[in-house]
């Protein structure tokens, strides 16, 4: 018989009312914290889908759209107007309940996953000791949103897309699993916080450069330089396959499936989706930051503390964004059989082995 | 060895890492695309556009009713009607044309031997209905007063190659 009332999280629920008086007051603060990350989030969904098509255009020698607003600033939310004044069409052979929770599905949980990434020093809706698994169990079931969609569309291309989607993602996500498990090696901890905080002091401390022969592994250290960048390299490109961006956007793949999951979805649920898509870019482009890039810290240590970490985080992800575009524009898409060819037979031997190298240096060091 | 040489090759990304450096220099580069709207792309004088009735500089109209027009339309996208008028002359009294039929060749105004009707430069006559696109008499006449200086300029620039 399990003791519920000992388990840690009820402990919390229940014991903030009876010790702490302003129990309500922390509720508010949390809803609060909640809802203004939302609303950055959106405001900055609308300006990173207006940058995408930017880049995209500039590479392209287009200009890209700039007539509505200054420099077309209003563009992206002209288009988000335009699909709520649009018709919710759902087919008649679909299945309705789950044609519209899948939407749903694909938003909430693209936004639950910002609950445990720190944008700066103590900036984070909920500071968890497992964040880092947290994460990825969240853009796991986020793939459930996608499944259920094309399941539900009772349609050829939507499922097709789906199945890609299924395949894809879960291929990715061992890889990304085993990029990850380096990181928490060298830096002892599944707290996004503290990952962070071991990689403060400039650029040479970063896990993605790690050129500091002062650290707890010495000079062993330079075994771990290479291996991280590398890792790096990996997690970036994961990250591409995991949101479903090109050159490995098989579930949408315009030329082959129309726009695969997406086909028969309009106005608002296909907004939920396109929302859902950009929201999980950044948050992959945010935890590639955490993880390798040192998150909120400054890259040299002196003359530059007076800009906030905000200010540092936000910098770096918009860099790892520009190049998730930049990527959009110039690599043509993978065929599928390439796509699983990599992640199970490169992606996925090479992060075994940096795992091997990474913990036989943590041992043999006797660091962490 | 080659595969070898491949093999580092993609491991390294080189060609990422070129074709990063590529699309940079074309980043930077300037545009090839012209501000529509606002900007707009040269046209030959040539040009089959939007069409136009025209008169003469007494403000009589030119077109004679010789229906060569009607008679040559591929599309059959012209409808005229005529009658003598009072003082003798002979006038259209119903000149349509279905600017949805219309295929823009041009062969009518190559037929009229009084280089009435003509297409103009124009090309931003996008209505929100279909019935808008059914021209009459008044609606050419009005497009003829209002582009007779760019189709007067146009008809002299090709006039020597004909």
């Amino acid at each position: 018989m399990i003791d519920f009332a000992a388990l840690p999280i009820l402990q919390t629920v229940i014991a903030i009312p009876a010790e702490d008086p302003g129990w309500g007051l922390w509720v508010l603060m949390k809803l609060l914290q909640v809802l203004g990350f939302v609303i950055v989030l959106a405001l900055l969904v609308a300006a990173l889908v207006l940058a995408d098509r930017k880049i995209w255009a500039a590479v392209q020698m287009r200009r890209g759209p700039n007539v509505v607003g200054a420099f077309g600033l209003l563009q992206t939310i002209a288009d988000a107007l335009k699909f709520f004044f649009k018709e919710i069409i759902v087919p008649a052979g679909s299945d309705k309940f789950l044609f519209i929770l899948a939407p749903l599905i694909a938003l909430v949980m693209a936004f639950l996953a910002w609950a445990v990434i720190p944008v700066a020093p103590g900036w984070v809706i909920s500071d968890i000791n497992v964040g880092v698994l947290y994460v990825l169990a969240i853009s796991s079931l986020g793939v459930y949103g996608i499944m259920i969609g094309g399941w539900a569309s009772n349609s050829k291309y939507p499922f097709m897309g789906a199945l890609r989607s299924a395949a894809q993602m879960v291929s990715y996500e061992v890889s990304i699993g085993f990029i990850i498990l380096t990181v928490i090696f060298v830096t002892g901890s599944m707290n996004l916080t503290e990952i962070v905080d071991t990689q403060a002091g400039g650029f040479w401390n970063w896990n993605m450069f790690r050129l500091n022969p002062a650290t707890e592994f010495g000079l062993a250290n330079y075994i771990l330089t290479p291996v991280l960048f590398y890792m790096g390299v990996l997690f970036f490109i994961s990250a591409l396959a995991e949101t479903n961006r090109p050159p490995f956007d098989l579930p949408e793949a315009e030329s082959e499936l129309v726009a695969g999951y997406q086909v028969e979805y309009s106005s608002t649920p296909f907004l939920m989706f396109f929302f859902a898509e950009y929201v999980n870019i950044m948050l992959l482009s945010a935890m590639m930051v955490i993880l390798f890039l040192g998150g909120w810290h400054a890259p040299i240590d002196i003359g530059v503390q007076f800009l906030p970490g905000v200010f540092w985080f936000f910098l770096k992800t918009a860099f790892i964004f520009f190049l998730f575009a930049m990527v959009k524009a110039i690599v043509p898409r993978y065929r599928y059989d390439q796509l699983m060819r990599l992640g199970w037979k490169v992606f996925l031997p090479t992060a075994i082995v940096a795992v091997l190298i990474v913990s036989g240096v943590v041992v043999l060091t006797g660091a962490a | 060895m080659v595969r070898v040489k491949q093999f580092i090759r993609g491991a390294l990304l080189l060609e990422f890492v070129s074709a990063f450096g590529l699309a940079m220099r074309y980043f930077f580069r300037p545009k090839v695309t012209i501000n529509y709207p606002f900007e707009k792309g040269p046209l030959s004088p040539r040009f089959r556009g939007e069409h136009a009735l025209r008169r003469y500089p007494s403000g009589e109209e030119r077109c004679i009713a010789c229906k060569l027009c009607e008679a040559i339309c591929p599309a059959q996208a012209i409808i005229i009607e005529a009658e003598p008028r009072p003082d003798g002359s002979r006038r259209t009294t119903r000149y349509d044309i279905d600017m949805v039929k219309c295929i823009y060749c041009g062969l009518c105004q190559e037929a009229c031997p009084v280089d009435a009707i003509v297409e103009g430069p124009n090309y931003e006559f996008a209505t929100e209905t279909r019935e808008e696109l059914y021209y009459d008499k008044d609606k050419l006449l009005e497009n003829g007063d209002r582009w007779e200086t760019e189709i007067a300029k146009n008809l002299a620039m090709d006039a020597p190659y004909r």
